[in-house]
């Protein structure tokens, strides 16, 4: 593998800065699994940023799951009440339909949230087996399916999407499996890459020379390896799929109303920016930053815990 | 070297060819195929038949792929549906002023990004430093048309500064003409690569800081501004050479998003409006050449990252 290659790899999520060191140093010794993971998750939990990120998806989660529970709205049929500003029994005012700003953020964010999670579980799921497949049975076959990898990566995702939505009359199950066949590349090269390094390690020629099969080698050693990596990945893709899903709406290519996400209320709330109307923009807008952030905080502290792991080592 | 430009020259070809055929499906995937997207719903099946025979529809599809793949290498992208010109010729219109627009966005944030990302690296797990990694933080996690409304919102609504409108008009001239609209949509397409550069940046330059040749310098008392510019800049902005090569998508996609945040007549907007028009042989045309666009950008940083940097070699 070239010195280019490694360094895409690593660019093209940042996980891979790390990714090698932890794959050359710990799958070796099995036995020491249990505090290496109790290590993980203390210098996890010691991270502040990661603190903040859990508590707000657990808030995000809450406020859209069980907020519509306590707070309760009608977002069904629409009212001459409306753009109203926040006040009068509206704490966040009323949209351009007459619905309820607030509670339409909770129900708008229990798609956002779905499709999030829906997404980066698919993806997760194709890419690392793709990568899997690839890296561990290397030569010509793993050229070909890398190619194919490379040429979906050079078409820009958005375009693609844009494509299928337009092609095909979105719905939420086709939305999630048309971002999920465009979000599966990039945990497919991460795994492919360390598939790659950990198939030549020694302890996996001293399975195969103790007469361990393939299935063995993939499921106790190079997943294990490997995991920090997917999971890092995962939660990325998570944020990824919340903000490409806000994108599609904005353009117009989401769900078709009465169906509410965070991007089609924004997208809503866009025409009436010069209305000076901003509870239309400001809410929904700082819903989806929070929730990235939090994800992509809780990213970074679980690839920075599994780097810590190595420098206490 | 001769060996490392053949091989990555031969990975792009074959990147091409998989691009045409992905451009092949996408155009396969039309429910009803061409002929129906073209003669609409109401279409008899003997029209389409007569459709489907007159443009080699009916033949098998490796010809058809065959076919296709002469017409692209001929430049030829078929006829819009809606535009009544040639793919070509809007793309030609349309495509410079994208160009203007990224292009400028794109020197912008590496202005900002690279002394920025130096400070950072230099001043590590400083006051600044953290102010810096918080404000990439959050423009990299805020969806970047939102990123311009708000901009809208402020300069152009409440301040009055600039338009809230990118410059309209045909021509590449009539853009140049009005750089005071051009304000905003350049400002929100730098912020958001900017948010990504600045990243790389600071831990390519802290990365340079740690190697043994800095050491040496600092050991034989040169100065701190010689150490940085002379030895640490030139080595950490080796891999951004490979980033903004490979950083080309999601620029074009960023792009896409401020240029319809803006209304700004590019390819961009052109490619947006083809959606909704269900203009399938424009977007074609537009995936494809943004496509090309990214194999040849991405070659192009390769071979610029084996020529800055001698150790790299393929093997």
């Amino acid at each position: 593998m070239s010195k280019i290659d490694d360094l895409d790899e690593g660019l093209s999520s940042e996980g891979g800065g790390g990714n090698e060191i932890i794959g050359s140093t710990s799958g070796g010794e099995a036995h020491s699994s249990g505090s290496q993971l109790k290590l993980i998750v203390q210098t996890f939990l010691e991270n502040k940023l990661a603190i903040v990120g859990i508590a707000l998806v657990v808030v995000a989660t809450l406020f859209c799951f069980v907020g519509p529970l306590l707070y309760h709205t009608n977002q069904v049929t629409t009212s001459y009440n409306i753009t109203q500003p926040p006040g009068h029994g509206h704490p966040l005012g009323t949209d351009q339909n007459g619905y309820d700003v607030l509670g339409r953020l909770m129900v708008g964010g229990q798609s956002s949230l779905e499709i999030g999670f829906s997404v980066a579980i698919i993806a997760t799921f194709i890419g690392v087996l793709y990568g899997a497949i690839a890296g561990f049975i290397g030569g010509i076959v793993d050229t070909i399916m890398m190619r194919i990898v490379d040429t979906l990566l050079s078409i820009p995702t958005l375009l693609l999407l844009i494509y299928l939505a337009a092609v095909f009359r979105p719905t939420l199950k086709l939305l999630i499996i048309v971002i999920s066949a465009v979000s599966w590349l990039s945990p497919a090269r991460l795994v492919r890459g360390e598939a790659l390094t950990l198939r030549v390690r020694d302890y996996v020629k001293a399975v195969r020379v103790m007469g361990g099969g393939s299935r063995r080698i993939i499921v106790r050693h190079i997943v294990p390896n490997a995991i920090g990596t997917i999971v890092v990945n995962a939660t990325f893709q998570i944020a990824d799929a919340i903000l490409v899903m806000a994108v599609l709406s904005y353009l117009g290519l989401g769900l078709p109303p009465p169906a509410a996400n965070w991007g089609s209320m924004l997208s809503d709330g866009v025409n009436y920016v010069y209305d000076g109307y901003w509870w239309l923009i400001y809410p929904a807008g700082l819903a989806i930053i929070l929730t990235v952030v939090a994800f992509n905080l809780i990213g970074d502290a679980i690839r920075d815990s599994l780097e810590v792991r190595l420098q206490k080592r | 070297m001769i060996a490392f430009l053949v091989k990555r020259v031969g990975q792009s070809v074959v990147v091409l060819i998989g691009v045409s055929i992905i451009a092949f499906i996408l155009e396969h995937l039309l429910p009803g195929g061409p002929a129906k997207a073209i003669l609409g719903g109401r279409a008899s099946p003997f029209q389409i038949a007569a459709f489907n025979h007159a443009n080699g529809l009916d033949k098998p599809l490796w010809q058809q792929y065959g076919i296709y793949v002469w017409h692209l290498l001929h430049g030829n992208l078929g006829r819009s549906y809606k535009l009544n010109q040639t793919v070509n010729s809007v793309l030609a219109n349309d495509l410079p002023k994208s160009i203007l627009l990224v292009g400028s966005a794109l020197v912008l944030s590496l202005l900002i990004a690279i002394p920025i990302g130096v400070f950072q690296a230099v001043r590590r797990n400083g006051i600044f430093d953290y102010a810096a990694t918080s404000v990439s933080f959050l423009l990299y996690s805020m969806p970047s048309f939102w990123l311009g409304i708000i901009l809208i919102l402020a300069f152009a609504v409440n301040l009055h500064l600039f338009p809230a409108e990118a410059p309209q008009g045909q021509s590449i001239g009539s853009i140049i003409s009005d750089p005071r609209a051009m304000f905003l949509p350049v400002i929100t397409l730098t912020l958001v690569s900017y948010a990504s550069f600045t990243r790389y940046m600071r831990s390519s330059a802290i990365e340079a800081l740690a190697q043994d040749w800095i050491r040496t310098a600092k050991a034989k008392g040169l100065s701190q501004r010689v150490i940085l510019f002379k030895h640490m800049l030139r080595n950490a902005l080796i891999p951004i050479a490979t980033l903004v090569g490979l950083s080309l998508p999601s620029l074009i996609t960023a792009g896409i998003v401020t240029e319809s945040v803006f209304n700004f007549p590019g390819t961009g907007f052109r490619f947006i409006n083809a959606a909704s028009t269900e203009d399938y042989p424009l977007l074609l045309g537009i995936i494809i050449l943004i496509g090309v666009l990214t194999v040849v950008g991405n070659l192009l940083a390769d071979i610029t990252y084996a020529v800055l940097d001698p150790r790299v070699r393929y093997r």
